[in-house]
């Protein structure tokens, strides 16, 4: 099990810096996780590290493709004001 | 003739101004500060209202990475035709970043700062920001270092700031309750985990006094810069002022929101309004009681390069310092003696006595009058179409000060017309004339070196007094002859009131 960084990434590097696994790493056009070491942080916290401090709705998502962030979820945008803007997404 | 300059602060001290050189803004706002803190920010662009004329700065964008969401912030905006905070064009690493500020400060001689504030917050992003400076500290000893930060993980790098020579410090501090941050902040990242609302804005308040204590406990400079948000910290940024000067920081810099839809912030699509210019004024003279209120900053970006109002990152982009060849050893001589011949100017003005008010035919009981200014380099110089911000002064009979600059909208075609030929763009409810105008609102006289036909009598209807007559003059010694203009016809005689112009 391991979970993916989508094209939503705009590389900020902050889970990076947190990933207890170095499962992380910078590439073009966005970061990735290497599936190999990514335990969804498992065993080290409560929750994925990544997911926790990602700032961008719907950047991380897990393995059936749904997303960690939702829209809205972290900026708080009422779900019509996301659509209005084209900012909304039901699944990657 | 030399014209008085009070403080926006304490009492006035003699002297000063930058009359000739500059906004003419007041250079003792500085002027209750102990003597070993005047030294240190005589030559900090961002400090000193009266060194932003003369020194510049940089910023240099190793720092990516947040730990807290502003709702005044998107993290996904990467633009180089805008100029606020949080934008850039490039993040650089560590060594990229060192050699630009090499190659910067070798071209620019007045760069006496380096700042690191973004385009998140530095102390999120520990290392990098923290090898820059170490870097810096050896290498660019010449060099002032300071960081811009959110605070929520200073108490935890204090000391490290302070073994880096970072003697300055911006914390960003909008709120002291938790009720008010929870309508500014949404979330936090602290101790492994996402905080949302109250509680993460209570985590987030308690880690920036705790850091602005220990900062200044260690004598490290402290500003505080507050973002206005009408309706939701107005009032209670007069708290904050209080709190974050009781606590010793020497500056608090209130800006104002910027929320615009296209900006995909949460106040932009949310429609939270901006303040206007009178309301941000009002709010720092509210604010100001005996502290140092900063009212030059122009809010730029997390990688901007020269002196305040102006960037040019441009000239300096990683391709074009990969081939730069910088000798650091000689540039620091020559740096040396430009700091050396600013500095001597600068108290060579101190010096000058000016004349006090009345000595100029003021009568005592006048009223104050504001008069926006299309200025540059201290003296009236734009057309008033092509002014991209007006400089707002107040004169009374204590002198001449600035209070804010307000920032326009370009419309003007060209030289000839001069802010003729305005229009509203199709579905917009005022045209950008309109607009600027408004911009102006309390205002009585607006100077500039020239004025159009149409913007003339715009003016005029809005009861602000179009004046070309003092192009090319300092600005404050055109407005204090203006302004002796308006008391010679009684207008400002306290009974007078109810007849005033505006």
């Amino acid at each position: 099990m391991a979970l993916q960084i989508t094209e939503s990434c705009v590389n900020c590097w902050a889970c990076v810096d947190v990933c207890p696994n170095d499962a992380i790493f910078e590439d073009k056009p966005h970061f990735l996780i290497d599936d190999g070491k990514c335990t969804e942080c498992l065993g080290d916290h409560s929750v994925p590290q990544c997911a926790a401090i990602c700032p961008i709705e719907m950047a991380i998502v897990d393995e059936l493709g749904a997303f960690l962030n939702p829209p809205g979820s972290l900026t708080g945008i009422p779900i019509e004001k996301l659509k209005q803007f084209g900012l909304w997404k039901d699944a990657a | 003739m030399e014209l008085p300059v009070i403080s926006n602060t304490a009492p006035a001290a003699e002297g000063g101004g930058c009359s000739s050189s500059g906004c003419g803004t007041a250079p003792d706002a500085l002027g209750h500060l102990p003597d070993h803190i005047r030294a240190k920010v005589q030559d900090h662009p961002c400090y000193s209202e009266e060194a932003h004329h003369y020194f510049a700065r940089m910023h240099v964008a190793v720092a990516p990475a947040c730990n807290i969401q502003c709702n005044y912030c998107n993290r996904k905006y990467d633009c180089s035709n805008e100029s606020r905070p949080g934008v850039v064009s490039e993040v650089l690493t560590p060594k990229q970043a060192i050699n630009k500020v090499l190659a910067v400060a070798a071209e620019i001689p007045q760069m006496t700062v380096l700042g690191i504030a973004g385009p998140g917050d530095p102390l999120a992003n520990p290392a990098r920001t923290f090898e820059t400076f170490e870097e810096l500290s050896a290498r660019a000893p010449d060099i002032k270092l300071c960081v811009s930060t959110n605070g929520l993980n200073l108490p935890m790098y204090v000391d490290r700031i302070a073994q880096h020579n970072i003697d300055h410090v911006t914390i960003t501090i909008n709120c002291v309750d938790p009720e008010v941050g929870a309508k500014i902040y949404p979330w936090i990242f602290w101790e492994n985990k996402r905080i949302f609302g109250v509680e993460g804005a209570r985590i987030l308040i308690e880690q920036q006094q705790k850091g602005l204590q220990m900062l200044t406990d260690r004598g490290i400079l402290v500003k505080v810069n507050s973002v206005l948000i009408p309706g939701v910290n107005d009032e209670h940024l007069k708290e904050v002022s209080k709190i974050v000067k009781a606590k010793g920081a020497f500056l608090h810099n209130v800006m104002p929101l910027i929320a615009e839809a296209e900006h995909g912030t949460y106040y932009g699509i949310m429609e939270q309004p901006e303040p206007t210019p009178e309301m941000l004024q009002d709010l720092q003279d509210a604010c100001a009681g005996d502290m140092a209120m900063m009212r030059h900053c122009r809010q730029c970006r997390a990688d901007a390069v020269g002196l305040l109002g102006e960037d040019r990152g441009d000239e300096f982009t990683m391709d074009k310092i990969d081939v730069m060849e910088v000798d650091y050893e000689a540039a620091m001589v020559r740096r040396k003696v430009v700091h050396d011949e600013i500095i001597e100017k600068l108290d060579a003005k101190r010096g000058i006595v000016k004349p006090k008010a009345e000595e100029l035919g003021i009568p005592a009981d006048a009223r104050p009058v504001l008069m926006a200014v299309a200025g540059k380099n201290g003296v009236v110089a734009e057309h008033f179409g092509h002014a991209k911000e007006f400089l707002v002064y107040e004169a009374s009979p204590a002198g001449v000060r600035f209070m804010s600059h307000r920032k326009t909208e370009l419309y003007c075609g060209g030289m000839d017309v001069c802010g003729d030929g305005d229009v509203a763009e199709a579905g917009a409810t005022e045209s950008l004339l309109d607009r600027n105008i408004r911009v102006l609102e309390g205002c009585e006289v607006v100077l500039c070196s020239k004025v159009g036909y149409e913007p003339w009598a715009k003016l005029e209807a809005a009861g602000i007094a179009p004046n070309g007559e003092h192009a090319m003059e300092p600005i404050e010694e055109a407005v204090m002859a203006v302004y002796k203009e308006i008391a010679a016809t009684g207008k400002l005689s306290p009974s007078a009131e109810d007849r005033k112009v505006a």
